[in-house]
This record gives structure tokens, C-alpha cells and sequence, in this order.
């Protein structure tokens, strides 16, 4: 599902973001992304969402190296990326419905079917009941709930989240990512950046570590030549 | 995409920006403004020049010489020469004004009746009056005409009774072309316009392009509300420029007919045709979506999501 193959990125700005980075994450899984801020999951995220363009070696996403897409196919790309970001980017003067719908409605969607399926994922999210309402009308929790929403509305087979849970009280944190993990079980790859320890030890799932650019903790690597499959860390 | 989604999607981005434009009713009315002024002006010369021609219209065509014979030219060599010159294929018409005929005339009009009778001769001669064929009627075709006639030993004066027609309608071409400078200097304001409004107005929604961008919307999804904007700008302008001339043609109907009238004619000051306001509509329409279209080229691409 998302395959990094030695890749590593620096800015225009000379940065060193990622340093000869290699990761597979099979589709299905769910994955965080950990590290202190800084060490580069950001990075990692906007390869995978093709915000940037890898400076060496290759990404691969849903089977589609992203070094080589045209812009054209961007658009199309993007619609099977559902991004959740810490402060949500949702449009403040839409009502709820109408940033959830997004999605839908760029790809091109019948009217009935955008309806249908923005109340199921307003309903997934527990938000159903608040459609007409302004996002500066929620908590910021509901917020969070919404963006979450507008990323898995189309149904895209892979999410990805960058500290989703960052402006959220611990309980809110693990209610938001219990979700994720619900839809990592109907068969959705998630792959989650956080600093969180405790949330990353409570779900139980994999995590590859970011330190300086670097995967830092490969605990079950086989080796420099294959792909790290990292284990997931309990 | 299946065409009913397809007009839905536009459907939804014309409504889209027609609320945007309701939603600022002062800066779209100033913008709307500029534009109907802008419009208004070429299409106000348009139509001066329009109404000038049909005025004249009657004599404007009536391009026509007289042709003086000597005095001692006796009335048949003028009908022989007559009938000479009609048989020249740029002559339409030729009528021998015969000396007797012409002083009746005089008398009847000039009011100098009396002083003509102290007269012991006619004084006037001869003339041929000649309608050229209407493909005959250019400046240059006149003058060689003139010459024509001119050449004759017979000939005393060759007079074009038109010479003014033809000046005034080099005048109407003079304006004619000024018409065409204001039009395209005005439609380039009009792009500009256009263009500088909807360049503030993505600056104003980057978030919201940025947001789009990023859930999958392509460029021309992106750009089509602002093209819809353009276009609506263009046909407000249009038809804030009807307006302006309906108002004129108001103002001026009681004057002009005033005008006319003591020049003995009924002529009524006429509105846009249809013509002209298809050129308003067509050209404020394709200005508006041009002038959109550049601007959204320019500046949406250099708008991509950022994390």
C-alpha cells in the first residue's frame, strides 16, 4: 500500500528532512508514525498525500510511484489519500455538511450519492444532527471529528493523519483514534503521526519511529538489502 | 463524468458564484459599474455614427454632378451629348436641364422674379444632370467621371453637387475607426478589470483552494466558479450598458426630433438594435470569461495545499 524506497528529501531551504528512508506498510494496516517534532513525519505525510515530490528514491502509493505522476493525475491521486491534519483545514463560512461533501463533489458525485454518503460518514463520526452547522459552532474535538469525516467520506482505501489528536484532552485523543482503528478494521490502511506514547501504547499497533530524518527503531529489520517490515512495538 | 452530473457540477459553480456576488453587493456594483461604463462608451459612439447615417441617409447615397455646357451650346447638341454619356457603364441616369427650364425654375424659386424679367436673354445655359451607378460612387470613380465630362470641348463646368456627402461620410469613417480604438482600448480595461477583481478574490480564498486541492479537486474544478464569476461580470456590465444607452436615447429623443423638425425632417433618434446588443452581450460576456480565465491561469497554480 505505501512503500518507501530510500528516500530522502531536502527542501529548497537545504534541509534535510529525510535521510535514506525504506518502509513497506501492507494495506489493511494500521501504522504511527512516531518521533519528536522535527525528526520528519510530516515529511513522510506529504510524500504519501504527493504535497512533495521525494528527492531521492522512490514512493509508491496504491501502486502509483508519486516521482513520476504528471500533474494531471495529481487530482485523481489525491482522491485516494484521505487527510486528516492537526488543525483540521476545514472551510469556516460552509456549514458542516459542505466541508464533509468536498470530497464527493470534486470527484464528481450524483447529488443523491453525496447526500447519502456524507450523513454516513457524519454518522460514523458521531456527528449526525449537525450538518447545517458552521465549523466555528463545535468543539474543537467535533472539529477534529469532522475533517475525519471529510477524509474517509469517499471512501478512499488509505488515510493518513498528522497529529490528529494534538489540540485534544487524552480522552478525546483516544476516542479519535479508536475510530481510526475501526476503520483500519474494515480494511483501510491508516498511517498516523503522533507524539503521543501513551495513545501509541494503548492501541497496540505498529510503530515506526522518526529520529533526525532516520527510521531510528528497526527492531526487526532483516536487513539493509530488504525492506524493513518493522514489527509492531507492545 | 455523465452529462446530468456534469451540468449539476455547473449548475452548482454558477449559483455558487452569482451568491458570492450578492454577498459583496457594493464591490460587485462598483465592479459591475466599471464594466457597463466601459461597454457603454464604444457603443454610445456606435450609435451616434448609426443615427447620423440614417439621418442623412436620403442624400448621403445620392451622390450626383452637374454637368455645365457652354452657353452657346445649342439644346439638341446637348441632348446628343446626353445621350453620348449614357452610354457609359458607370452612368445610371443622365437628364438634359434645358436652358428655358432651368430660369422657370430659378424664377419660381429664388424670388428674384423681377429682376429676372429686366433680363433681355437667358442667362443659363444648358446642363446635364448625372446620377453615377451606385458601384460607381467612390471618390475616385467620381473623379473620373468628372474628368470625363470635363473633357469635352462643350463642357464650361463640372460641378459634384455632393462634394460634401462624400466629406461627411469620410467623416463618419474617421469616426468609425475612432469607435474601433475606444472599443479595444476600453475592452482591454474591461479584461483588466475583470482579471485584477477575481485575482483578489482567489488571494481572498486560498484556504478554500488550497482545502479543495488537496481532497482531489482538479484545476478546471478549481477554476470554474471564478471563470462563472467573469462571465457574470461580463453580462451584468452588458446589461448596465443597455441601460446607460436606453437612458441616453431618453434624454436625447425630444431635442433630436426638435432638431430634425426644423430641418423639416421626422427623424426619430433610434435605440440599440439588436445587433448592437448582441455585440454588447457577446462582448461583454467573452471579456468577462477571458479576463477571468487569465487571471485564474496566472494565479491558481501557484495555490497548491500545503501541510
Amino acid at each position: 500500500m505505501i512503500l518507501f524506497e530510500r528516500v530522502s528529501k531536502r527542501y529548497p531551504n537545504g534541509r534535510e528532512a529525510l535521510t535514506n528512508v525504506s518502509f513497506r506498510i501492507e494495506s489493511g494496516e494500521m501504522v504511527f508514525l512516531t518521533g519528536r517534532s522535527g525528526a520528519g513525519k510530516s515529511s513522510v505525510l506529504k510524500l504519501v498525500a504527493l504535497l512533495e515530490r521525494p528527492t531521492r528514491g522512490t514512493v509508491t502509493v496504491n501502486g502509483k510511484s508519486t516521482g513520476a505522476l504528471k500533474s494531471r493525475h495529481i487530482p485523481a491521486f489525491r482522491r485516494q489519500v484521505g487527510v486528516v491534519f492537526q488543525d483540521h483545514k476545514l472551510l469556516a463560512d460552509r456549514p458542516v455538511f459542505d466541508n464533509v461533501a468536498l470530497p464527493l463533489v470534486v470527484a464528481g458525485a450524483p447529488l443523491k450519492e453525496i447526500d447519502k454518503r456524507a450523513r454516513a460518514a457524519l454518522d460514523q463520526v458521531g456527528l449526525l444532527g449537525k450538518e447545517r452547522m458552521l465549523p466555528a459552532e463545535l468543539s474543537v474535538g467535533e472539529q477534529q471529528r469532522v475533517g475525519i469525516a471529510r477524509a474517509v467520506v469517499s471512501k478512499p482505501p488509505l488515510i493518513i493523519a498528522d497529529e490528529p489528536t494534538g489540540n485534544l484532552d487524552p480522552d478525546l485523543s483516544l476516542e479519535v483514534m479508536r475510530l481510526f482503528r475501526r476503520f483500519s478494521d474494515v480494511g483501510v490502511t491508516v498511517l498516523v503521526a503522533t507524539h503521543d506514547q501513551h495513545i501509541v501504547r494503548e492501541l497496540a499497533k505498529r510503530e515506526i519511529v522518526l529520529a533526525s530524518g532516520e527510521i531510528q527503531d528497526r527492531s526487526g529489520d532483516a536487513g539493509a538489502d530488504t525492506l524493513p517490515h518493522l514489527v509492531p512495538k507492545r | 463524468m455523465r452529462p446530468a452530473i456534469f451540468g449539476t457540477r455547473h449548475a452548482q459553480a454558477l449559483l455558487g458564484s452569482l451568491g458570492r456576488l450578492k454577498r459583496n453587493p457594493l464591490a460587485t456594483v462598483l465592479t459591475l459599474l466599471v464594466i457597463g461604463l466601459a461597454l457603454a462608451l464604444p457603443a454610445a459612439l456606435g450609435l451616434f455614427i448609426t443615427n447620423a447615417q440614417a439621418a442623412t441617409g436620403g442624400f448621403s447615397q445620392a451622390v450626383d454632378m452637374s454637368v455645365y455646357l457652354k452657353s452657346a451650346v445649342p439644346l439638341a447638341k446637348a441632348q446628343q451629348l446626353a445621350a453620348d454619356a449614357r452610354q457609359r457603364p458607370d452612368v445610371a441616369q443622365v437628364t438634359v436641364i434645358a436652358a428655358d427650364q432651368g430660369l422657370a425654375e430659378f424664377r419660381k424659386y429664388s424670388g428674384f422674379g423681377a429682376a429676372l424679367d429686366a433680363l433681355q436673354s437667358n442667362p443659363l445655359p444648358n446642363v446635364l444632370h448625372v446620377v453615377p451607378r451606385g458601384d460607381a460612387s467612390s471618390a475616385a470613380a467620381l473623379e473620373s467621371l468628372r474628368r470625363y465630362f470635363a473633357a469635352w470641348p462643350e463642357v464650361d463646368v463640372v460641378q459634384l453637387d455632393t462634394q460634401w456627402v462624400l466629406r461627411f461620410n469620410a467623416i463618419l469613417a474617421v469616426l468609425q475607426r475612432l469607435v474601433l480604438i475606444a472599443a479595444v482600448l476600453l475592452g482591454a480595461g474591461v479584461l483588466a478589470v475583470v482579471g485584477n477583481t477575481i485575482r483578489l478574490e482567489i488571494l481572498n480564498r486560498r484556504a478554500e483552494i488550497e482545502v479543495t486541492k488537496l481532497v482531489g479537486g482538479s484545476n478546471a474544478f478549481v477554476r470554474r466558479p471564478f471563470l462563472y464569476t467573469g462571465l457574470l461580470y461580463g453580462i451584468g456590465g452588458a446589461a448596465l450598458a443597455w441601460v446607460i444607452l436606453e437612458a441616453a436615447v431618453l434624454v436625447l429623443d425630444q431635442p433630436v426630433a426638435t432638431l430634425a423638425q426644423l430641418y423639416g425632417s421626422r427623424y426619430a433618434l433610434q435605440g440599440p438594435s439588436g445587433q448592437v446588443l448582441a455585440a454588447l452581450f457577446g462582448g461583454g460576456m467573452v471579456l468577462g470569461w477571458l479576463g477571468a480565465w487569465i487571471s485564474a491561469h496566472r494565479h491558481l497554480r501557484s495555490i497548491e495545499p500545503r501541510a
